[in-house]
């Protein structure tokens, strides 16, 4: 190695005496040490240094809502979780929401989204995909498209449109808020409307609003990556979705009380 | 009395070590428990060993990276001109490597893997070796990976070949640093993940309350709105906090009582460097008034002051002179003000100064974000005194330089030559940016005491080219706070396509816009540049520098040294999300070689380079 760089030595002193035969094989702008070293590891060298400033891949898990619900409907445990894995420019993001009703001792709904994100502006990311919900039968899948990230006034939000194998059209809107009571105590007020362009008997789900949840949420943030809740959540069908729940012998509108944990890594 | 270093040199010689052992202060006394002191090496070869070691950290036991064993590393000394080798053995099973920060050394010696070098394999020896034409107090770092954060650095000081114009009687190394009991890795990811993670100073409701009481609600929440259309935070400070770092000096926790001894009447000149990873620290002695003879290394005319902010690399060195035999506070508090280290400066050893209250957390105002000021009529402008330059100020700034005003306007005040557009990579973009060299930084604008401010800082010796600068550059500092992406340009390293050029020889301006809301040290490997506080030939020269939120400022720079040479962000996670770019000082044209870049290099940190020994970067000195 030390041979390399008294020949690199030399020949970079030879360029300096203005050798024109020399000058093109002055190395490249930015490779110039390329010149004292073994050219393999030095290029090796510099892909990892590119690599290492700004091209790292990052694991995200987060279990936004994992929490036991009781009021008028039947007990549940609901979690409602979502990760992403890739770089700042892609990323692999999995969205997924479960629903276990505990008198029932079966599962209300369970869905999981995979998407791939792409951020378009400065807090927006597109997303497309697939999702696929196991429950309620019958078992559906559908092709997404929507966007997700931080509208002003620091407003969380996530809108997607599905379409189903069916050709079923429906969407969804999420929104979250955070204030700040304390360092630590965070009250979250948040909602989330789903919508279908027609109606779906089999899903018992009306066109329009379907659906309409509002919840509001207040944690501790022991750390920031543990946080315990309790909260409220209120939940109606609409229309006809609505006319379906009662005809099922449920309530339109059911009123939970919540405690659960927030929580990621 | 004590003749200078006496004390130093004392505490590192093994013999009288043992002997005095009740002389010496707190950090040289329990100097071979681990990381408790910093070990002198001095001569002209030096045997380095890169490590895992076992360290202890206010009492709590950690992991670190260590170079023979320490942390921080052992002071490195040596005397300018001299040639020195440094044998690196890196006993680690990943690669390391270490950078000189702010020595003048041929650039394949300057230690960035893929720039410089491909780096110090793992279980394999490098050999640096270089002479450096400078002298003054530095510092040396890994450039690999995270490991600066988990304890890979050191001290390192020149001892000039000639006189030294500052004259003392003892003096102290104070390396300034973070430490994490987490990885740097998992810190850097919490950060992606959430980049308000450690900020637990977030206005919160009750803080709204209080405004609200104190001036009115529609005021109150016409604030908290345009901050929040724009999905900016003012307390957005330091991305990591006191929450997960403790503050050390030489490697020790406020809890350590870290103790430099004097006698009154001496001169003392502390060498105060900032290690960290993350951390801009608001450094001062309450009751001490400090002269600063020295930044970046190199000697400044000496300037009077209480309190100097010091950005992620720069260094200071300030003489203090007590008068009483009494406890002083030598505090180092982070500029968010989470947290701070306090060490001891008394006449005996065993003595604990009184650590001074961590004073109230500073926020950001518009004023940082840049923006034009005709477009913002309907915003609140409490407490953004200083929005523009004719109403700014002056009498809530203390310390602040008022005849630089005048010369703003031919330095770097305008509009920037490029607007750049928001957008994935880019949450902010200053349209107003301004000068700011003549504010002390964050915080320090209305601190019932002195604080220093660039425009302050004259360089001791004329500056070696006073040439008028042939070409401008501009380059904007860039960022997504949300996405926790930072960029020069609003390209990432990882995306760049080249590197930026300079051609050898020629005097170029730079001038860097801040488009972010956060304080940047921006450093430029293998040169020193003259930061533009007028248009005189006594700029100070530094390799580090300050960019305030918003800031507009500009540095001449002469490309003498031939080589690739890099270009960053100092903040250590701002640095490894791609805020780093190469810059590529060519050759000149081999038919076109003239002296004219040559001029005037005869100044005190360039003397000659030995042609045999340098002729590939120094060569041109001839």
């Amino acid at each position: 190695m030390r041979r390399v760089g008294q020949i690199g030595t030399a020949l970079v002193g030879l360029a300096a005496l203005g050798t024109a035969a020399f000058a093109q094989e002055t190395p490249p702008a930015g490779s110039q040490a390329s010149v004292y070293w073994d050219a393999e590891a030095f290029k090796a060298s510099q892909e990892a240094l590119k690599r290492e400033h700004g091209g790292g891949t990052t694991l995200f898990v987060l279990a936004d809502r994992f929490e036991y619900q009781s009021g008028e409907g039947s007990p549940a445990v609901l979690l409602e979780g979502q990760g992403w894995w890739g770089t700042d420019e892609n990323r692999l993001w999995i969205k997924s929401e479960i629903d276990y009703d505990l008198d029932a001792g079966a599962f209300e709904e369970a869905e999981v989204q995979a998407l791939w994100s792409r951020p378009i502006a400065r807090y927006f990311d597109l997303q497309a995909g697939v999702r696929h919900d196991f429950e309620p039968g019958p078992s559906r899948t559908y092709a997404v498209a929507g966007f997700q990230g931080l509208a002003p006034y620091w407003f969380e939000v996530d809108g997607a449109v599905f379409l189903s194998e069916e050709g079923d059209l429906s969407a969804r809107f999420e929104a979250e808020y955070e204030f700040l009571l304390t360092q630590r105590l965070v009250l979250q007020p948040r909602t989330e409307l789903n919508f279908a362009a027609e109606d779906v008997p089999e899903l018992e789900t009306g066109a329009g609003l379907s659906t309409a949840e509002v919840g509001l949420r207040l944690r501790y943030e022991i750390d920031r990556q543990f946080a315990p809740y309790v909260g409220v959540n209120w939940k109606a069908s609409t229309g006809e979705t609505a006319d379906y729940a009662r005809a099922r012998g449920e309530d339109a509108e059911t009123l939970s009380f919540v405690a659960g944990v927030r929580l990621w890594f | 009395m004590l003749t200078r270093r006496n004390l130093l040199r004392t505490a590192t010689a093994g013999g009288i070590f043992a002997a005095s052992n009740a002389l010496l202060p707190a950090w040289a006394r329990s100097g071979n428990a681990g990381n408790k002191g910093i070990f002198e090496v001095s001569g002209n070869a030096f045997d380095l060993n890169i490590g895992h070691s076992a360290v202890e950290i206010g009492g709590r036991a950690g992991h670190a990276i260590t170079i023979n064993g320490t942390l921080p590393g052992p002071l490195i000394r040596f005397r300018e001109g001299e040639r020195v080798t440094l044998k690196v053995n890196n006993t680690l099973d990943e690669d390391t490597s270490i950078h000189w920060h702010g020595l003048l050394v041929p650039f394949h010696m300057d230690g960035v893997p893929g720039v410089s070098f491909p780096g110090i394999k793992p279980k394999s020896t490098f050999t640096y070796e270089f002479a450096v034409p400078q002298s003054g107090t530095y510092w040396y770092h890994s450039h690999s990976g995270l490991q600066e954060q988990m304890g890979h650095y050191g001290p390192l000081i020149i001892d000039p070949a000639g006189k030294d114009p500052v004259s003392y009687d003892r003096e102290y190394v104070l390396v300034l640093s973070d430490w994490t009991f987490e990885h740097p890795h998992k810190v850097f990811a919490r950060l992606k993940k959430d980049a308000a993670v450690y900020n637990f100073q977030q206005r919160t409701v009750v803080d709204f309350l209080k405004d609200a009481r104190e001036h009115g609600f529609g005021k109150t929440f016409a604030d908290r709105a345009s901050w929040g259309a724009m999905r900016m935070s003012p307390t957005d400070i330091s991305d990591v906090t006191a929450s997960v770092y403790t503050y050390l000096i030489n490697g020790h926790a406020t809890s350590d009582n870290w103790t430099a001894i004097f006698n009154t009447g001496e001169r003392i000149r502390l060498r105060i460097i900032n290690a960290s990873a993350m951390t801009i620290f608001n450094f001062r002695i309450p009751g001490l008034p400090m002269t600063v003879v020295s930044a970046d290394g190199l000697n400044v005319q000496p300037v009077e002051t209480d309190e100097f902010q010091i950005g992620v690399a720069e260094t200071y060195d300030v003489i203090v002179a007590p008068t009483r035999a009494r406890a002083f506070a030598l505090v180092a508090e982070s500029i968010d003000r989470s947290g701070q280290v306090v060490a001891t400066l008394a006449p005996e050893a065993g003595l604990v100064a009184t650590a001074p209250l961590l004073r109230e957390r500073p926020t950001l105002t518009h004023r940082d974000m840049g923006m034009d000021h005709s477009a913002m009529g309907g915003m609140d402008h409490s407490g953004m005194a200083g929005m523009d330059h004719s109403s700014m100020g002056h009498d809530s700034m203390p310390g602040m330089d008022h005849t630089a005003m005048s010369e703003m306007a031919s330095t770097a005040s305008g509009s920037p030559a490029k607007v750049l557009k928001t957008g994935v990579g880019i949450d902010n973009v200053a349209v107003a940016p301004v000068f700011r060299l003549n504010e002390p930084g964050l915080g320090l604008e209305n601190v019932p005491h002195r604080a220093l401010t660039y425009t302050q800082l004259r360089s001791l010796a004329p500056n070696p080219d006073t040439r008028p600068p042939e070409r401008e550059l501009e380059i904007h500092l860039t960022g997504n706070m949300e996405r926790y992406m930072w960029s020069f340009d609003g390209v990432k390293l990882s995306a760049v396509e080249g590197p930026i050029i300079f051609h050898e020889g020629e005097r170029l301006r730079v001038t860097l816009v801040n488009d972010t809301m956060m304080t940047h040290p921006i450093h430029l490997h293998g040169m020193f540049f003259d930061l533009v506080v007028d248009e005189s030939a006594f700029k100070p020269r530094k390799h580090t520098v300050i960019v305030k939120p918003a800031e507009k400022l500009s540095f001449d720079v002469t490309a003498d040294h031939v080589g690739d040479w890099a270009f960053h962000c100092h903040l250590l996670f701002h640095m490894h999300a791609g805020m780093m770019q190469v810059v590529s000082v060519m050759p000149r044209d081999p038919g076109a070689a003239t002296s004219a870049g040559h001029q005037g290099h005869e100044g005190h940190d360039m003397m000659p380079a030995d042609a045999k020994e340098q002729p590939d970067v120094h060569g041109g000195h001839n």
